[in-house]
């Protein structure tokens, strides 16, 4: 079996303190949507958070398209092709959205208009308000600003930390059409979500966390089938 | 009954003096305003910056001249030194940030511990300045005194009251204009200007898109030293230098950047502008201007002074107060409260 | 309780140090410095009940200070009648009609409806009560400073005993604590620093120009003093006889008894401050204080209210400032306002504050110690090295002569030095908080 796209493998480690993580596996395959989902305080976005090289690992390893990127921090890791929105704090307030967008790209050097047409043809919403400030925007536009942001260093994967936190069961399920049209684009996915049953609707691949371990590991489909995960996580 | 002359009394002894004012206290709340939104901090050795940096700008013009390198009579010979007193400035204020703030920022201390460690710069910078060129008045104003005099003025007008345009006045405000359509041309337009936008917006998500923080802290540094020295140089050639007076400006200043709204630096040109205006309109005597306006016999006897100009830091402070207890985000919303 | 040798220690070594100039220098030098070490210490003890136990940062040192310097000379000395015959009415008429405004737009803000009337009432108040504070206040004023301008020319004080300005000093210090304190407290931390900034410069302002409350610029001197002068105790047959035993002369002996005088004093006064403030710190107010300090918002969720707690140690330390600020205008036996520098009266006290290690009593005490001797001593050692750098200089060196005339100023260099180095190597101070 090949290696997946992404790869966070056998993970262990916490922020300094005690473990957070124990020998725990994430993964997502090229052109696939994976969710990780769990209880509250499973570390679900702390092994998003390993992932990208936010904390330290005592134990384990990640590896993006076959090579090991452990060394490199969180900065480097979006040179070397990720992009990540965080959960809070994922646009810059004062700014426009299109000075959002265009902060996203910072690091390249290259023209990034087109990217920018691009992600306005997925938020066309973004493209009437290129001009008004990000944080007045309400907060599933400011969702669709954040995950723009993200997509304008063209990554080769897209990390999500709980992109629907907050936001009303109409926008969330807006948000999700829109990840999953981001997904059609070819560009993985891989996503904390505290709504797990929607999630896992969309997800190619679920990941159910508890105590910072694996649980449960299968496709999404088999995941909402299976009766003990219904029970312990989807409220039956 | 004559509004025209009224008029122009207030304009020359108030409007004009008081714009100019403003300028100087807008470019150097921006500083502040800069400061306190890159590296979140109150940075009280500003007033003392200034000083030096006008010190160096004074002894650049002393050298200037000295060699036969002047304005031509017309412009003061500072302008062409103020080049020279920013590269200083940067210098100075770069060393700073790497002998002192740095280390702060590493460590992530809390953002008094960077206010304390800028008074020991002011402490430093004070003693510098003190000792290179002494606690008197310094006056380095040469070319023209005047754009237009009072005398210039009556022959074109034939008017009994009189106006006048210092050159310094008139520099100030023309300087103060193109240099804030720089720095706002700058923050908004250019990549590098955004990055510190978005830096000052959204500290973490900056880092995250890969603007790297230490370039941006030296920008801020940069542009803080070109707008204290430029700042300094034409309050200096407005009213004189005197390192004591300098100091003083910090309250102003920073009035003047928590009434825009620290952080903001919109809020930095506007707060200048109001400081300036309250403190000059409260302590101006107002009486040539009504006895201009009201007929002979109601003409007021007193000064029609509100306060002595003695306690414009009064004023400041009054406007400091009421800004803090009705909004203390300051006019333009500025940062956190 | 365990004896801390190394503090000890550092005290011991002040001490010798102060002996040593006494032996060096003079005795009478020694004392002075260590009268205002003294003086330096109740103050700095002052600021880092605000800083060290709050957290709390107050540029205006300067101005608490000075108003409690206006309390002797309201205090201790004696009225003049002839002004307040011709104007002291008026002026205290004046001074009411005007804080009556203020309380009377107060008022009006609180009763009436938000909107334009509101506004335009409130500018009628205060326009009006303007008017007619200044129609009884600056005749009356006028007045008085006509009053045998050259010596007096101000309404004099209460004639009272001049110990009994002490605690005045701390009064009027407190009430311009709380109406900074009320204004800027529970915002950012910042504004507090920025409105202690204004209010000291004002109150200078206000001692400089109020020309019939306390002689402005013209300075306030021979106020009475606490401790009997040297002029009264040479001609004392006790002083005369001590003299001959120990070898001095007789107007040394003098000086040296009254500036012990004031060193006894001082030295009580310290104590009691000191007893007062390690009690206060170790009791269960002085753990809430430390905790609210060290955890701000974990002391709000519990219901502490902050904002209170903090207006209770910032009117405490600055009136501890006043204190200090009232004991060194009977030390100097005189008011001059312009002396009040704030790099000398803020923030000095502010490097012997975090010299000395914030949030600890014995710490401010010995920083005030060592810098305030550093400071006096640092002017001529300032000197002497000026004169050793340029020493390769031509005598008539114009360079030469103007850094040797500007010399005094290193001294500023070097605790902005002194400052850094402790911030950056050792930022818990000489003597850290336990």
């Amino acid at each position: 079996m090949s290696d997946p796209f992404l790869i966070g493998e056998a993970m262990t480690g916490g922020y300094g303190g005690a473990d957070i993580l124990h020998d725990c596996t994430i993964s997502v395959e090229r052109g696939e949507i994976a969710v990780i989902v769990g209880p509250n305080g499973a570390g679900k976005s702390t092994a998003m958070k390993a992932v990208f090289g936010m904390l330290q690992l005592r134990k384990g390893s990640v590896r993006l398209d076959g090579t090991d990127i452990g060394d490199l921090s969180p900065q480097a890791r979006v040179r070397a092709g990720m992009g990540f929105v965080p959960q809070t704090g994922n646009i810059f307030p004062g700014m426009t959205v299109e000075e959002n967008l265009e902060m996203g790209a910072f690091i390249r050097e290259d023209d990034h208009s087109d990217t920018r047409d691009q992600v306005f043809e997925l938020f066309p919403i973004l493209r009437d308000k290129r001009h008004q400030a990000a944080g007045e925007l309400s907060g599933g536009q400011r969702q669709q600003v954040a995950v723009g942001r993200a997509l304008m260093t063209r990554p080769k994967v897209l990390m999500l930390d709980e992109p629907t936190a907050g936001v009303s069961p109409i926008v969330m399920d807006e948000l999700f059409d829109r990840i999953i049209e981001v997904a059609r684009t070819g560009i993985p996915i891989l996503m904390v979500e505290q709504n797990a049953r929607q999630a896992l609707e969309i997800a190619d691949k679920g990941f159910v966390m508890v105590q910072g371990r694996n649980r449960y590991t299968d496709t999404g489909r088999a995941l909402l089938a299976d009766p003990e995960v219904r029970k312990s996580f989807l409220g039956g | 009954m004559d509004p025209v002359s009224a008029l122009v009394t207030v304009t020359n002894f108030l409007l004009i003096p008081a714009f100019a004012y403003g300028s100087q206290l807008a470019l150097g709340a921006l500083g502040i305003t800069l400061i306190y939104s890159i590296l979140r901090f109150s940075h009280f050795a500003h007033g003392d910056v200034m000083a030096f940096g006008t010190m160096v700008v004074i002894f650049t013009t002393w050298g200037f001249q000295s060699i036969g390198i002047t304005g031509g009579g017309i412009l003061p010979t500072a302008l062409l030194a103020i080049p020279v007193g920013i590269v200083v400035m940067i210098g100075y204020l770069l060393v700073a940030d790497r002998l002192v703030y740095r280390f702060f920022r590493k460590v992530k201390a809390k953002p008094l511990t960077f206010v304390m460690a800028s008074l020991g710069v002011m402490f430093i910078t004070n003693g510098l300045t003190r000792l290179f060129i002494g606690t008197s008045e310094r006056r380095f104003e040469d070319g023209e005194r005047f754009v237009f005099s009072v005398r210039d003025f009556r022959e074109w007008t034939g008017l009994a009251e009189g106006l006048a345009l210092r050159s310094a006045q008139f520099i100030t405000i023309i300087t103060a204009v193109l240099v804030m359509v720089a720095l706002f041309w700058f923050l908004t337009r250019t990549k590098s200007g955004k990055s510190m936008r978005a830096y000052s917006d959204n500290e973490d998500l900056a880092l995250l898109s890969g603007i790297n923080p230490e370039r941006v802290v030296t920008m801020a540094w940069v542009i803080v030293a070109s707008l204290v020295v430029i700042a300094g140089t034409l309050y200096g050639l407005d009213k004189g230098f005197r390192p004591i007076n300098y100091f003083q400006l910090l309250l102003p200043m920073f009035a003047a950047a928590i009434v825009g709204g620290l952080g903001s630096p919109i809020g930095a040109v506007v707060g200048g502008y109001v400081v300036a205006f309250s403190e000059m309109g409260i302590t101006f005597a107002w009486r040539r201007f009504f006895s201009h306006l009201l007929p002979d016999d109601m003409a007021p006897a007193g000064m029609v002074q509100l306060l002595p100009v003695d306690y414009k830091f009064a004023v400041t402070f009054a406007i400091l107060v009421l800004v803090l207890v009705f909004r203390p985000t300051g006019i333009f919303r500025g940062k956190s409260i | 309780m365990t004896v801390n040798w190394r503090n000890v220690g550092l005290f011991g070594a002040m001490a010798l140090v102060l002996v040593l100039v006494a032996a060096l220098q003079s005795w009478q030098l020694a004392l002075t410095i260590l009268n205002m070490s003294l003086i330096s210490a109740i103050m700095a003890l002052g600021v880092n009940m605000q800083w060290g136990y709050a957290g709390l940062f107050n540029v205006g040192i300067m101005g608490f200070t000075a108003v409690g310097g206006l309390a002797v000379v309201l205090i201790g000395v004696p009225p003049v009648t002839e002004a307040w015959a011709v104007g002291g009415l008026g002026a205290i008429l004046g001074v009411l009609l005007g804080i009556a405004t203020i309380f009377g737009a107060m008022i009006v803000y609180q009763r009436m409806a938000p909107g334009r009337l509101r506004g335009a009432a409130i500018v009628a108040v205060v326009v009006v009560g303007w008017i007619v504070a200044r129609y009884f206040f600056a005749p009356a004023t006028q007045a008085i400073q006509a009053v045998n301008p050259a010596s007096e020319g101000f309404l004099g004080g209460l004639g009272l005993p001049v110990i009994l300005a002490w605690p005045v000093g701390a009064l009027f210090a407190a009430a311009a604590a709380w109406m900074v304190g009320k204004v800027s407290l529970g915002l950012r931390s910042d504004y507090l620093a920025i409105a202690t900034l204004g209010i000291s410069e004002i109150i200078i302002a206000v001692l400089k120009h109020e020309r019939w409350l306390a002689r402005g610029v013209n300075n306030v001197t021979g106020i009475p003093r606490p401790v009997t002068r040297p002029v009264d105790l040479q001609p004392q047959p006790w002083v005369q006889e001590l003299a001959a035993r120990l070898g001095w002369t007789v107007s040394e002996t003098a000086a040296i008894l009254s500036a012990l005088g004031y060193t006894a004093l001082f030295a009580i006064v310290l104590g009691a401050l000191i007893w007062l403030a390690e009690k206060a710190l170790n009791s269960p107010w002085g753990r809430m204080m430390r905790a609210i300090r060290d955890n701000e918002t974990a002391a709000r969720a519990m219901g502490k209210n902050v904002t209170k707690r903090h207006l209770n140690i910032f009117i405490l330390g600055s009136a501890v400032c006043g204190l200090a600020g009232a004991m060194m205008v009977s030390l100097d036996g005189q008011l001059t306002p312009v002396s009040y520098e704030p790099l000398r009266f803020t923030f000095l006290i502010w490097v012997m504050v975090i010299v000395g290690g914030s949030g600890n009593n014995w710490g401010s005490v010995l920083g005030a110690m060592a810098i305030w001797f550093l400071w006096v001593q640092a002017e001529p050692a300032g000197r002497a090295f000026m004169d050793f750098v340029t020493s390769w200089m031509h005598e008539d060196s114009g360079l030469r002569a103007h850094l040797l005339v500007q010399s005094a100023h290193t001294r500023l260099i070097i605790m902005g030095t002194a400052l850094l180095l402790m911030l950056r190597f050792a930022p818990r101070g000489l003597i850290p908080e336990r």
